[in-house]
């Protein structure tokens, strides 16, 4: 181990702290607030992270509900405040908020069709430092397979926000889902298609899809290879669903391989969904995923354990080339 | 044989209006006689657990709830859940005869294209405030309608119909924390505690008592009746508690799985599921048409 006590902590208080630059926390507390200011019938639901909604509580005290730590509640309660005509935002943790409720989500959001927008923070590695438990990389995988719902991983702040505000206008239930080891990706918020991938660099030797964290490893790796003679697109898998089946099959027209980054399982998550299009519509192209593996995971500080599964911008460059040199 | 449904009103109802007892018990027993040739037709249903609640859905449907069957969706409306949705065979005749929907779909009841399943779906069916199916979900679902409708400021209530087996599910004691928490008076919780899980007794499998003590340890106004004496329940809807006195309410109603028919009376849980024989049919219907009109002389 290279890193002191005192980075690792600090490594950690980033993660948590209302302050910290890479948390999401401060910002996503913030726009719910702005969000509740906008629309009258915004009701944001916590199970235990109202820490978080400071603002909210201070300007719309009646529509904050705090329900402690009780998930599975937490999401039914929502349901009964969508059916009764309200837009409830439920903050929980990834790991208990998604994957703990799938039943509550597919049965009283998903089959009924309620307007309520699951915001999950620290999903993947984010707290990875805390155990198997804590990790929260199948998410995507269980939420794909829910019929009704929506899927959005943002790839920075400015997508948060974006997608934040595009969930008030789902007709349906909105998994929204929480990077907190993002790199700048927009510099302002950007323009979102709702089932669409956002094109983020142009390319012709290879396409680097990314969702969540995995954007901005992209981008980083993309400018590395432009630097080594190799053009590549960098597309924002915002939406994991609906999925943009489209700009999938021009990737594989467009440039000679196709490789994905998430922090997610390598079981049905974004490569998953990838190969799917792929094989379903008959088309053969070098295709290499960066995810983590389907065996038990390692637990440490975030930072160290994305590094580990290579889910950097130096991991996405080795991949990417050896994937163009060798195939894989 | 009474079975013709009676004459429903589709306007604006009133809680508390002036439907007799006599008439409600009679209700309870159309009621079965409809849940019978529908699971008949169908092939396959839910007797017992629906038959323990027959007087509790008669007296609040027909009594007790504010509704607007020509307006199913009035934001005012007092709502119903059926946490124990397997008794959705139940619902259907009584909303049917409101007026929800035309009497011709009971006849499609369990076939493709239905709007009328063996649990209640809220996106096929009018009348249906939320789906079930899942047990333990819905005193959760129906808490987010009790704040919803204070956030609102509408007066009216939301009532969760829940089984006794049904709260082995560890949600409910998180809603039933919650709804306490918060104050709920304006919601209320009907346990029909007929004393059975799918597969045998409660007691035996996984005992839930002592269930007044329970919900009252939560923070619940309790009550506890015979969930079969019609009297009873129609006095204590009439009488709930004001919402403003802050306590959500528990009605733990006694009630008998397969009530109203002896051969189910006598093996409740042989008749959770299943269909009669047309002689079996014959001999229920031929039962409870006799208490139909003993009760109407």
């Amino acid at each position: 181990m290279t890193s002191t006590t005192t980075d690792r902590s600090a490594a950690m208080e980033d993660v948590f702290s209302d302050e910290g630059q890479a948390s999401s926390l401060n910002l996503l507390g913030r726009a719910m607030a702005e969000l509740a200011d906008r629309h009258d019938d915004v009701v944001v639901i916590s199970a235990d992270l109202g820490s978080a909604l400071s603002e909210l509580r201070e300007r719309h005290p009646s529509r904050y509900v705090e329900l402690g730590i009780a998930e599975t509640n937490t999401i039914s309660v929502a349901a009964g405040l969508a059916a009764s005509g309200f837009r409830p935002y439920v903050v929980a943790f990834a790991p208990f908020g998604m994957i703990k409720c799938a039943e509550q989500i597919r049965t009283d959001l998903a089959a009924t069709m309620m307007p309520v927008t699951l915001v999950t923070r620290l999903s993947g590695l984010a707290m990875g430092y805390f155990g198997a438990s804590h990790h929260a990389v199948e998410d995507l995988a269980i939420a794909r397979s829910i019929t009704n719902l929506t899927v959005m991983t943002p790839a920075d702040n400015h997508a948060t926000l974006g997608l934040l505000e595009a969930s008030h206008e789902s007709a349906g239930p909105v998994l929204l889902r929480v990077s907190e080891a993002t790199a700048p990706v927009y510099s302002s918020v950007p323009d979102l298609t709702r089932g669409r991938f956002v094109q983020v660099r142009e390319g012709t030797d290879l396409t680097i899809i990314g969702t969540g964290a995995g954007v901005g490893c992209a981008l980083g790796a993309a400018e590395a290879l432009q630097e080594q003679g190799i053009s590549v697109a960098v597309l924002d898998a915002a939406y994991i669903k609906p999925f943009d089946a489209a700009a999938v099959l021009e990737a594989a027209a467009s440039t000679r391989a196709i490789l994905t980054v998430e922090e997610h399982s390598e079981v049905g998550g974004l490569g998953a969904a990838v190969a799917e299009v792929l094989g379903r519509n008959g088309v053969a192209t070098r295709l290499g995923s960066i995810a983590l593996p389907d065996a038990d995971l390692e637990v440490g500080v975030p930072a160290e354990l994305l590094d580990h599964y290579g889910i950097t911008v130096e991991g996405v460059t080795r991949k990417a080339q050896a994937l163009l040199t060798t195939g894989g | 044989m009474t079975t013709a449904p009676m004459a429903g009103p589709t306007t604006r109802l009133d809680r508390a209006r002036p439907t007799s007892v006599q008439d409600l018990r009679v209700r309870a027993d159309w009621l079965r006689i409809e849940v019978i040739n529908m699971i008949d037709k169908a092939g396959l249903g839910h007797y017992s657990s629906t038959f323990s609640c027959a007087e509790i859905l008669s007296v609040l449907y027909y009594r007790s709830m504010r509704l607007d069957p020509s307006a199913p969706d009035w934001a005012d409306r007092d709502r119903f859940l059926l946490g124990k949705g397997h008794a959705a065979v139940g619902l259907w005749p009584i909303l049917s005869d409101l007026g929800y929907f035309p009497r011709e779909d009971l006849d499609t009841f369990g076939y493709i294209g239905s709007n009328l399943g063996d649990h209640p779906d809220m996106r096929k069916a009018a009348g249906v405030d939320f789906s079930s199916g899942s047990l333990g979900h819905n005193l959760s679902v129906g808490l987010g309608m009790a704040m919803a409708a204070r956030l609102r400021g509408s007066d009216h209530r939301t009532f969760v119909l829940t089984g006794d087996g049904e709260i082995n599910e560890g949600q409910v004691w998180e809603a039933a924390m919650a709804a306490s928490h918060y104050q709920l008076g304006n919601l209320v919780a009907i346990v029909d505690a007929n004393g059975f899980i799918g597969s045998g007794p409660t007691a035996e499998l996984m005992s839930i008592e002592p269930l007044a003590d329970r919900f009252a340890a939560f923070g619940w106004h309790v009550i506890e009746l015979d969930g079969h004496d019609v009297e009873t329940l129609v006095a204590t809807f009439d009488d709930l508690p004001a919402p403003e006195s802050g306590r959500p309410v528990c009605v733990v109603a006694r009630t008998q799985k397969g009530k109203g028919v002896s051969l189910m009376e006598e093996a409740p849980r042989a008749w959770h599921v299943g269909c009669l024989t047309p002689e079996q049919r014959d001999e229920a219907i031929a039962e409870i048409s006799a208490r139909m009109q003993e009760v109407s002389a």
